[in-house]
């Protein structure tokens, strides 16, 4: 065994473990930690696959920010969970069903037949200065330049949709809201003012000695 | 070096326990020295924020008091770890390594002087930005898992902070790799060749102001420190730690304070290279510095405008923090991200090389 496939199935053991635990473990905000390092064994994969971008880019993006945004929802949330995992063996065997039906399907479109490797052959071994960056960024510029354009302002309309459907505002008597342009307009001179006053000198206390003669 | 290790083990060993054992002594090669630089640069900040304040700072364990950061760790080391009532306790203990870990792991990337660097890919940049995003899972585990008001505050402040002004960080890592042409850090500093003017810090010197304020931001450093801003919240998400959980997640906000700094160093000051490049009489004066000594330099020199900030200003306010991060820095990253592309298209300056 070399190192790169002991790396591989490592990581491959890790993602499928922390895929079952995200759908097994009881607290909620374990099983989001538990997808974390499931998006993380993938990204790895990804990387020993020589897709190094992409394999950080998950890392960046979906570890970095979209599942901390899943932590912030389910820490703040009271979940009673079981309440939620009643009927579970109820419905277990249809979901049985449902999941091997699937199962199914996918090694029927995905399996070794159509994507084996007598089919497909050897993957290409890049040389080490190879960018994988410039290899995505090409055509993603040139020939999906319309396509790519498109998906920033859909993402755009999405901001604005989620901002517009969340902002609230209400009435300044029931919360105190701060005017920036205001705070910044101060300047010292509105709200100090230097008052001239006389020293006070304190006499010299009579020292313990003296009192006691 | 570490190539003939690896070929002399694998005479006698399996070959991915010979490619391991190299991989282990490598690490242990990088992150102890910076271990010991995380131990006396607490020193330093203590020494130079008391000096600033015209005290003494810390005088008594050894000659000068150089030796209080072993004082400390033995300290921490003793201490009992108390877990808080009905906490979480698997998570309260995994909450401190998910903080040491990414801020251990990003150096595997950064070069200390051409060629020495523990694994040099090509993605550098991305690397960092990546691994270092992990980071946030420290503050969020460890203020949920305390099971305490003060400490989950304290951890949603920080994790909306840390989110918020990564973006600003990234835009400003995209400008430079958009003038470098690449995302690998040596090839950075040597884009950089040619003395002090060549250097990434003049055409994208406002870049290079949101980077380090980003990074202030990051690593939960005045007056950014609402994380655990003790006036408020206590100690924010680390109130309940003690002892060396407590001490875990103040080195890796000290070594990821050094990370800052060697990335600054690198990507705007140009890592190694000697600011007198070219210049005649001056770059022979100063030709027995060694590559590594000019990054030091550099770098010690950031990590003193770290506690000197931290000396000068107070804390800001959580929603000035918000407005300084969204909306200042990263419109500024926007448009500096036109500027540089403008001028990349139209082979505009004179920077460029």
């Amino acid at each position: 065994m070399t190192f790169e496939q002991f790396i591989f199935y490592l990581l491959g053991a890790m993602a499928v473990i922390s895929g079952l635990m995200v759908i097994t473990v009881k607290n909620p905000v374990k099983a989001a930690l538990w997808l974390v390092l499931a998006f993380i064994s993938t990204a790895g994969v990804w990387i020993m696959a020589q897709a190094e971008f992409l394999g950080l880019v998950l890392i960046l993006v979906y570890v970095g920010a979209v599942m901390v945004l899943f932590l912030f929802v389910v820490m703040m949330l009271d979940i009673n969970l079981a309440q939620m995992k009643e009927g579970f063996t109820k419905y277990l065997p249809l979901g049985a069903i449902a999941a091997i039906a699937t199962f199914a399907m996918m090694y029927m479109v995905l399996g070794p037949a159509h994507f084996g490797l007598e089919v497909t052959g050897n993957p290409v071994q890049h040389p080490a200065d190879y960018s994988n960056t410039k290899a995505i960024a090409v055509p993603l510029y040139t020939t999906h330049a319309y396509a790519f354009v498109l998906a920033a302002v859909l993402l755009l309309v999405g901001i604005v949709a989620a901002i517009a459907l969340t902002l609230r505002r209400r009435a300044p008597k029931e919360v105190l809201y701060q005017d920036i342009n205001k705070q910044n307009r101060t300047s010292a001179k509105d709200r100090l003012t230097m008052v001239k006053m006389e020293a006070v000198v304190e006499k010299p206390v009579a020292s313990k000695e003296e009192e006691g003669k | 070096m570490f190539d003939a290790l690896q070929a002399f083990l694998s005479g006698f060993l399996y070959d991915w326990l010979a490619v391991l054992i190299t991989l282990v002594i490598q690490a242990v090669a990088v992150i102890l020295p910076i271990m010991l630089a995380v131990a006396w640069l607490t020193y330093a900040e203590r020494k130079v924020i008391g000096y600033m304040q015209v005290r003494m700072g810390p005088n008594r364990v050894g000659p000068g008091g150089w030796l209080q950061p072993i004082a400390d760790a033995l300290k921490l080391m003793t201490k009992e770890v108390i877990f808080p009532n009905q906490s979480n306790k698997f998570l309260f203990i995994v909450a401190p390594v998910l903080s040491i870990a990414p801020a251990v792991a990003v150096w595997a990337v950064i070069p200390f002087s051409p060629e020495v660097v523990v694994s040099d890919i090509n993605a550098g940049i991305l690397y960092v930005l990546a691994v270092s995003s992990i980071l946030v899972y420290g503050t969020i585990i460890a203020g949920w898992a305390s099971n305490s008001k003060y400490a989950f505050l304290g951890a949603l402040r920080g994790s909306a902070q840390k989110i918020s002004y990564e973006i600003a960080m990234g835009f400003a890592l995209v400008t430079v790799l958009m003038i470098a042409g690449s995302m690998n850090l040596q090839e950075i500093v040597e884009g950089q060749q040619g003395g002090i003017w060549h250097w990434y810090l003049l055409p994208l010197l406002p870049m290079f102001v949101v980077y380090f304020l980003s990074g202030l931001a990051e690593t939960n450093r005045t007056p950014f420190d609402i994380v655990e801003g003790e006036a408020e919240i206590v100690a924010g998400f680390h109130v309940e730690y003690s002892g060396m959980t407590f001490g875990v997640f103040m080195l890796a906000e000290y070594a990821m304070m050094i990370l800052i700094s060697f990335m600054t160093a690198i990507m705007f000051l140009g890592g190694w290279l000697s600011p007198f490049e070219g210049i005649p009489l001056l770059e022979t004066l100063f030709a027995w510095v060694p590559a590594f000594g000019w990054l030091a330099f550099k770098v010690s020199f950031l990590l003193f405008v770290f506690l000197w900030l931290r000396a000068t200003f107070p804390r800001y306010r959580y929603d000035q923090l918000m407005r300084l991060g969204w909306k200042v820095l990263i419109p500024v990253t926007i448009v500096w991200v036109f500027v540089v592309g403008a001028m990349q298209y139209f082979k505009v300056g004179p920077w460029f090389n």
